[in-house]
């Protein structure tokens, strides 16, 4: 299911069919994680991933308004390419995985964890005692993301009326206000 | 039984499929940023299976940076492609060549 889904993804006509493919995609890997033991990570991928980067690609194919017809008219030129690489790389893989390992002892599947195993908890363990400073630069290269996406998409338009903080506080009161001295009438 | 291999395979298919994404979908940016996702999860799986079969969770601590890092990555091309479309009202990889390079 996994696998169709990623074919999906590369073959679907229509961009928002593409992230919506990827979307089950990441469900079903979030699924064979948790078969792995790895719930944290599973948790992560469909809150973090399905979440969010999601929303943010349906985002942007829908408001980038693209003309998919002149997108896909090269499709089946590059088409062979691809097969061609993909179909290499599987072999190289299965080469090496499936038949170099046949007579190696294969790895026994660890035994199941303990009903008050806490993967959260190793995790955690882990991440904020040996990866600490590792752990920080993640949370600043996610700061850099931030700044970055707000900078780069950010724009001036013309005509947009914004303050001048340099000019007002640097004004004179002599330029702003004119005392007028005037005779006062008398009756 | 599921064993060590079949993860493995799995990942390498993905990977494989991914890669095929990225050459057949050469012009459509936002297709080359998701198949760009699916080889960094074709990765994290590899992460995640040694981590269960070795008994080891520093592999998924490496998962979770991976993480964080794509997730980074993605904004900011994601960002840098609203930018494009805004200038150049087209995100084909071939009208990108006002550098000559």
């Amino acid at each position: 299911m996994l696998i169709g889904a990623a074919i999906g993804v590369i073959v679907a006509r229509n961009p928002v069919h593409s992230v919506m493919f990827l979307v089950l995609a990441f469900f079903t890997s979030a699924v064979l994680w948790l078969l792995l033991e790895a719930e944290f990570l599973a948790m992560t991928l469909v809150l973090v991933y399905v979440g969010a980067v999601m929303v943010l690609f349906l985002f942007v194919v829908m408001m980038l308004d693209i003309d998919t017809s002149t997108m896909r008219s090269h499709f089946m030129r590059y088409a062979p390419v691809g097969i061609f690489v993909a179909a290499i790389s599987v072999a190289e893989v299965w080469s090496v995985v499936w038949l170099r390992s046949q007579g190696l002892p294969t790895m026994a599947r660890p035994e199941a964890a303990p009903a008050d195993y806490s993967n959260s908890k190793v995790l955690g363990e882990v991440l904020y005692t040996e990866h600490v400073y590792a752990f920080e630069l993640a949370s600043f290269v996610l700061l850099l993301a931030i700044i970055a996406a707000i900078v780069l998409t950010m724009r001036r338009r013309p005509g947009l009326k914004l303050q001048n903080i340099n000019k007002q506080v640097s004004v004179n009161p002599a330029d702003r206000v004119r005392i007028v001295k005037m005779q006062v009438e008398k009756d | 039984m599921l064993t060590l291999t079949h993860f493995l395979m799995l990942s390498g298919v993905l990977f494989a499929i991914s890669i095929a994404g990225i050459f057949i979908n050469r012009k459509n940016m936002i297709l080359l940023l998701m198949c760009i996702e699916l080889l960094l999860l074709a990765v994290n799986f590899n992460f995640i299976a040694f981590s269960h079969f070795l008994g080891n969770p520093d592999g998924q601590v490496f998962v979770f940076f991976i993480l964080t890092v794509a997730a980074a990555e993605a904004a900011i091309g994601l960002a840098i492609l609203v930018v494009l479309f805004r200038t150049r009202s087209s995100i084909n990889v071939e009208d990108m060549d006002s550098m000559k390079g």
